[in-house]
């Protein structure tokens, strides 16, 4: 039964959520139809989506930049939730007031946008050989105020007696975080894990300074080249955003919790 | 914290520093120093393989107030800001406001749609926008065949209705984004308050100015400042939405310096590095109040 004093509301979530939805709902059926078709405004899935991935796969290297936004994404999500995870329990359950200072400058490279820091590091990835490989990659994005942040404040709730319990029973300090803090921080581990691999899946500016080769390239940049032509064929640019899009949006609905406490983070 | 302190010996100490030691030395080589760098470099010039001292040294500053193409990528990207930004947190709390009502039904559902912009990435987004508004696009359809064009219209081709676009396209990105900010926030306010309220005759416009958005304030402060953050970095929607046309007429900051360093004109590092460390200063303005605002609450 609808309460009548809510139908505003009603009314107010339909159009937002339609206005949310429409434009990928438009996404995919564009990419199952012809350019001409998209042009002229049809709305629902046509029959053109063989022809339009044959055009894809002649004009690009989709599963190679598939590839490699899956090997970076990954390879950056497992390191920066391992050294992120290892600082935040380093700071809050080994804390002294030394750490507490170092804790606070860190925070500082909150301050430091990337636009900032990409001509230094670029010079230093290419000075150290790492343009066009995974390292030059991910190592800017590893370690983030915001994801040590994240831990520290939610290792507020691991229990530090079991930690005395463990040290009695002859564990040592590393076992105590990779047997103890690792399973009972499982959440926080999802949490970060989610929201860091949607960020690298989804980076842009940095990997068009450092991955310029064309083996290199990611989705993103894949997608806007295929928009950077003379003519764009919109039906195959709709199946390349399709493809780019198919694993956030995959993540987003099997972890739509998870992703949205990573979003918020170190908020309590 | 007392008992826990007094329990640390000196190997636990140890350990403590060897576990934050990978992120802090990252920190340093990747963020810190990197910015001493560009600070430096923006007071040089020259081709990146042999760079000199500008003279006078500040001569990359003066030349970026001097720009007009800098002052414009200024110009917008605070346009965006003054305009899209209010409107985003507006709509924002309003959806987390009707969502976190206890009598409405579908509520997931209404959530899960109003959050789905934010599983496509920026480029990806930026070009679903600028196929829409195509002047063969589908907007163009639409508003041709209902009348209210009389022909099809070129909304990325004229520098008003280009920006209008990348406002309305970050409006569809980041407003569900923030409103997640917000329903967290709401379910930290109990439901008895609003009970309260409602016993007492208070209209909705009333519970919501004079309870939701007092008990929010932190909040709104802190996705305030992340949303001003952002617009200061903005790049990908004006790369690929509107490659910054036409004209330059919607280019933003960080578009213009990527173009002064790893675009297709010349290289200059220095000039490039003058207005990055610009954008620098504007962020960390912005930090240092975020960081006095969230001193001073409660």
């Amino acid at each position: 039964m609808v309460q009548r004093r809510l139908i505003p509301s009603y009314i107010f979530l339909i159009i937002v959520s339609f206005i949310s939805v429409f434009p990928l709902y438009w996404m995919m059926t564009a990419a199952t139809n012809t350019t001409v078709d998209v042009a002229r405004g049809k709305i629902i899935f046509g029959s053109h989506l063989a022809e339009n991935m044959s055009k894809l796969l002649a004009g690009q290297n989709l599963w190679g930049s598939m590839g490699n936004s899956f090997l970076y994404s990954l390879a950056q999500t497992l390191v920066a939730i391992f050294v992120c995870s290892l600082a935040g329990y380093g700071f809050e359950l080994y804390h002294d007031n030394a750490k507490d200072r170092l804790f606070a400058i860190l925070l500082l490279a909150m301050m430091v946008p990337g636009v900032a820091t990409m001509i230094p590091l670029f010079k230093m990835m290419s000075k150290m050989g790492f343009l066009n490989t995974v390292w030059g990659f991910m190592l800017p994005a590893i370690s983030t105020p915001f994801l040590i942040m994240m831990f520290r404040q939610n290792s507020r709730s691991f229990p530090v007696d079991i930690m005395e319990a463990a040290r009695i029973d002859g564990l040592s300090e590393f076992g105590i975080y990779w047997r103890m803090y690792m399973p009972v921080m499982k959440a926080t581990y999802a949490a970060a894990g989610v929201i860091t691999f949607m960020n690298a899946w989804n980076a842009y500016l940095w990997p068009r300074v450092v991955m310029t080769d064309p083996k290199a390239q990611t989705m993103p940049m894949l997608i806007a080249n295929l928009a950077a032509g003379y003519s764009v064929d919109y039906g195959v640019l709709m199946l390349g955003v399709l493809f780019c899009s198919i694993p956030t949006m995959i993540v987003f609905f099997v972890l739509q919790k998870q992703f949205a406490e990573g979003i918020t983070g170190s908020v309590k | 914290m007392n008992k826990k302190g007094k329990s640390i010996g000196a190997k636990q100490r140890r350990a403590g520093w060897i576990y934050l030691m990978p992120a802090t030395i990252l920190l340093f080589v990747m963020s810190f120093y990197p910015i001493i760098q560009a600070l430096i470099t923006s007071f040089r010039t020259g081709p990146s393989s042999r760079m000199k001292w500008a003279t006078p040294v500040y001569w990359n500053y003066t030349r970026m107030f001097q720009d007009k193409l800098f002052m414009r990528s200024v110009g917008n990207t605070f346009l965006y800001l003054l305009i899209q930004v209010p409107i985003m947190l507006i709509l924002a709390i309003l959806l987390a406001q009707i969502l976190n009502n206890k009598d409405l039904k579908f509520k997931g559902f209404f959530r899960t749609c109003v959050f789905l912009p934010c599983a496509t990435s920026l480029v990806s987004y930026s070009l679903i926008f600028k196929s829409l508004f195509a002047t063969q696009g589908l907007m163009n359809s639409i508003l041709t065949s209902l009348g209210i064009l009389k022909e099809n219209y070129n909304f990325l081709g004229n520098p008003g209705s280009a920006k209008a676009v990348i406002i309305i396209a970050l409006l569809w990105r980041w407003t569900g984004y923030n409103m997640v900010f917000y329903l967290a926030g709401l379910q930290g306010i109990e439901y008895s308050v609003y009970e309260a309220a409602k016993i007492d005759g208070a209209s909705p416009w009333r519970t919501f100015w004079d309870i939701t958005v007092p008990l929010l304030r932190p909040t709104i402060i802190m996705t305030f400042i992340m949303s001003i953050n952002g617009t200061l970095q903005l790049f990908d929607e004006s790369v690929n939405l509107t490659s910054g046309g036409p004209a330059n007429s919607t280019i933003t900051m960080s578009h213009y310096i990527y173009n002064n360093s790893f675009g297709q004109g010349v290289a200059n590092f220095g000039y490039a590095s003058a207005m990055s460390f610009f954008v620098f200063i504007l962020v960390a303005i912005l930090a240092a109040i975020n960081m006095k605002v969230g001193d001073t609450r409660d």
